[in-house]
């Protein structure tokens, strides 16, 4: 299988703090990767890299098989990653519509046009339609975004990432504060809005992640300990030693 | 096109708008209410411009006076070499002069403004502005120093009957502009362009983690705003028959933030309210008194306060109440409300007016106010003026509360 999304020793510093150490990884097309680590290993720093908020300190980034380093967010956007957001990041004063129309609009290839009139683009009011069925908000179609509950922001957030119909999904922690029914709703969509996609996503909840992940890669401080299929993590002393142990300690 | 009644309440009202600018002067017949009707729509133009860019993108520029002002030089010097007779074209397409003006300043200035959202952006606006005002006095060659640059705007040949002579055609040749040009600004709100602003308004990372380069977002809606600007500037052009530095001053940008923002930014037509009232306190209260900047602002900075949604948002509260048939229950807090607020503006018009008659050197202290003569050195008028005030205050505070009671007594219901 190729590789959809490619790290190589990937390093991040702020100042004189190392936050990223080499990272290495490989997502294979198609496949469920989940990237699990303690409080402060360098998740979300490892997804703003790949999402291009940041850019790296050295190292390559590949995005089926091309260099996506030193791109902006919206040009590696095009090219077929997207991501989500670990605090909910939707747009408050717009409509459940309008949030996921502003998703399809770039992929559906109106760019900046100014002579078309949006109200009249099927196309895009088909797939914005078919992303609300899919997350579940369908009737909550002209209600503004942030006065929706907690969960259906989670449930818009997800949506928003994948409308525009990117091969490769980066979810950060999108089942976080959620309630027990809440993440089995959530672990659903996600199964169902990814079939037939790469995705990759940061997570907490071992629950969600043993239950959806094909391969597992663990983080600490900065550094890939471990990738495996959940079984080989979950044997693994040293992801037990740095990261299970640690977090059985807490609860 | 599909046939909804959503349609056709917007043919209703685009028609009843056009209806407005054909019957406006048949209404107001006095030549004093023209020349207000004219400046109001191409005011109306401006202010709708810049809401492009305040309302839509987000954007709150301190410069926007530059995009009009420059497209009123492009035409005013047009208009007089179209009057020297070394080219032809026709009046009635100068503002399209004055809008590509517009546009290529846009490119020009937004390229440099628009790399930066929010503060940042303002501060630039602001500077640009500052710069373009100084190089319009630096080059008097070309932008006529202080005096300005003076045209005549009856040139040519009259088409059918049309010369621009009397200021009806000049009334009707704004309204034409100003109906296409309001018709155009909110079809572009429309567009993928437009629907984008406002999503690069609301939130600028998010539209970059879907495609949109928000740095282009803006300098497209800045480009496409600055054509109307200069749409703007090429009709005064028209109807003052001067363009000067004034036209690009910092004075006519904040012009458009305040009529802009008491119209209301957050609905389309909202900037339609704010020019409509902002040219009656420039050119109708001007004439009356000479604390009328005082007033301006002073009415200015309550919108502010206590409707940040200006006029508009004051305008569409009432229509739930109205479509549920409740209007008769607010008839009463309202005249409360009406009658305290009155008090309030008697008294402090009251006290100004006196402050200004004392504080003007050699000016009489007499202050005629509807038939009666109050003398400002004298110590009575004073008493009296804030008494008025003082109980209109009062009365406010009652009647504010009344109203307040009364409103969520309707909500509730």
């Amino acid at each position: 299988m190729s590789a959809a999304l490619q790290l190589r020793d990937v390093h991040k510093s702020f100042g004189s703090t190392k936050i990223i150490n080499g990272v290495s990884l490989e997502v294979r097309a198609g496949e469920r990767h989940a990237i699990i680590g303690p409080n402060g290993a360098g998740k979300s720093t490892l997804y703003n890299l790949i999402s291009g908020r940041f850019p790296v300190s050295s190292g390559s980034i590949l995005l089926n098989g091309e260099n996506i380093g030193g791109l902006k967010p919206f040009e590696i956007n095009r090219k077929g990653l997207s991501r989500s957001f670990q605090v909910t990041n939707i747009f408050h004063n717009l409509s459940v519509y309008e949030n996921i129309r502003c998703a399809v609009l770039w992929a559906a290839g109106h760019r900046y046009s100014f002579w078309s009139r949006v109200g009249g683009l099927k196309e895009v009011r088909a797939r914005a339609e078919e992303t609300m069925e899919q997350i579940g908000l369908a009737k909550r179609r002209d209600v503004l975004a942030g006065v929706l509950t907690y969960a259906e922001q989670r449930a818009l957030e997800i949506g928003i990432t994948i409308a525009g119909g990117a091969g490769v999904i980066l979810l950060d922690e999108p089942t976080a504060g959620m309630s027990r029914t809440e993440t089995a709703h959530a672990v659903q969509l996600i199964r169902d809005v990814t079939m037939g996609k790469t995705l990759v996503m940061v997570e907490h909840d071992m629950g969600v992640i043993f239950d959806l992940a094909d391969r597992i890669s663990v983080l600490v401080y900065g550094e890939i300990i471990a990738t495996g299929a959940p079984a080989e993590i979950r044997a693994n002393k040293a992801v037990q030693e740095a990261y299970l142990g640690s977090l059985h300690k807490e609860h | 096109m599909k046939y909804s009644p959503i349609n056709l309440g917007r043919w209703l009202l685009w028609g009843s708008t056009a209806v407005v600018f054909v019957v406006a002067p048949l209404v107001f017949t006095s030549s004093f209410a023209l020349t207000l009707l004219t400046q109001m729509g191409s005011f109306i133009i401006f202010a709708l411009s810049y809401n492009m860019l305040l309302g839509q993108g987000g954007m709150l520029s301190f410069g926007h006076a530059v995009y009009s002002g420059l497209g009123a030089y492009i035409a005013v010097h047009t208009l007089n070499l179209i009057g020297k007779g070394a080219i032809v074209f026709p009046v009635t397409l100068l503002p399209l002069v004055g809008g590509l003006a517009g546009v290529a300043f846009g490119v020009l200035f937004g390229y440099v403004t628009t790399r930066r959202a929010g503060t940042t952006f303002a501060l630039i606006s602001l500077g640009v502005g500052e710069m373009v005002f100084a190089c319009v006095l630096m080059f008097p060659g070309f932008f006529g120093g202080e005096a300005g640059v003076s045209t005549n705007r009856v040139v040519g040949k009259p088409f059918f009957g049309i010369s621009y002579g009397p200021a009806l055609q000049v009334y009707y040749l704004v309204a034409v502009w100003c109906f296409i040009s309001m018709v155009a600004m909110y079809a572009l709100t429309q567009t993928p362009l437009g629907r984008m602003a406002n999503a690069v308004r609301d939130n600028p990372e998010r539209a970059e983690f879907v495609g949109y380069d928000t740095q282009k977002v803006r300098f497209l809606q800045l480009v496409l705003s600055s054509f109307f600007a200069g749409v703007a500037g090429a009709l005064s052009c028209i109807n003052f028959e001067i363009v000067s530095a004034e036209n690009v001053s910092a004075i006519r940008s904040g012009g458009v933030l305040i009529a802009t923002f008491i119209g209301g930014v957050p609905f389309f037509f909202g900037p339609i309210l704010g020019a409509i009232v902002f040219i009656f306190f420039v050119a109708a209260l001007s004439g009356f008194t000479k604390a009328w900047l005082l007033y301006l602002g002073l009415f200015f900075v309550l919108m502010v306060l206590y409707a940040p949604g200006g006029l508009a948002s004051l305008v569409l509260m009432q229509l739930p109440v109205l479509r549920a048939g409740r209007w008769r229950a607010l008839a009463l807090p309202y005249a409360a409300a009406a009658t305290a607020a009155a008090l309030t503006i008697a008294g402090v018009i009251g006290v100004v007016e006196m402050v200004y008659r004392l504080s003007e050197q050699g000016a009489s202290t007499i202050l005629e106010v509807a038939g009666l003569s109050f003398d400002a050195s004298t110590t009575p008028p004073w008493i009296a003026f804030v008494l008025i005030l003082v109980a209109g205050l009062v009365a406010l505070r009652f009647a504010t509360r009344y109203f307040g009671r009364k409103w969520a007594e309707i909500k509730a219901a």
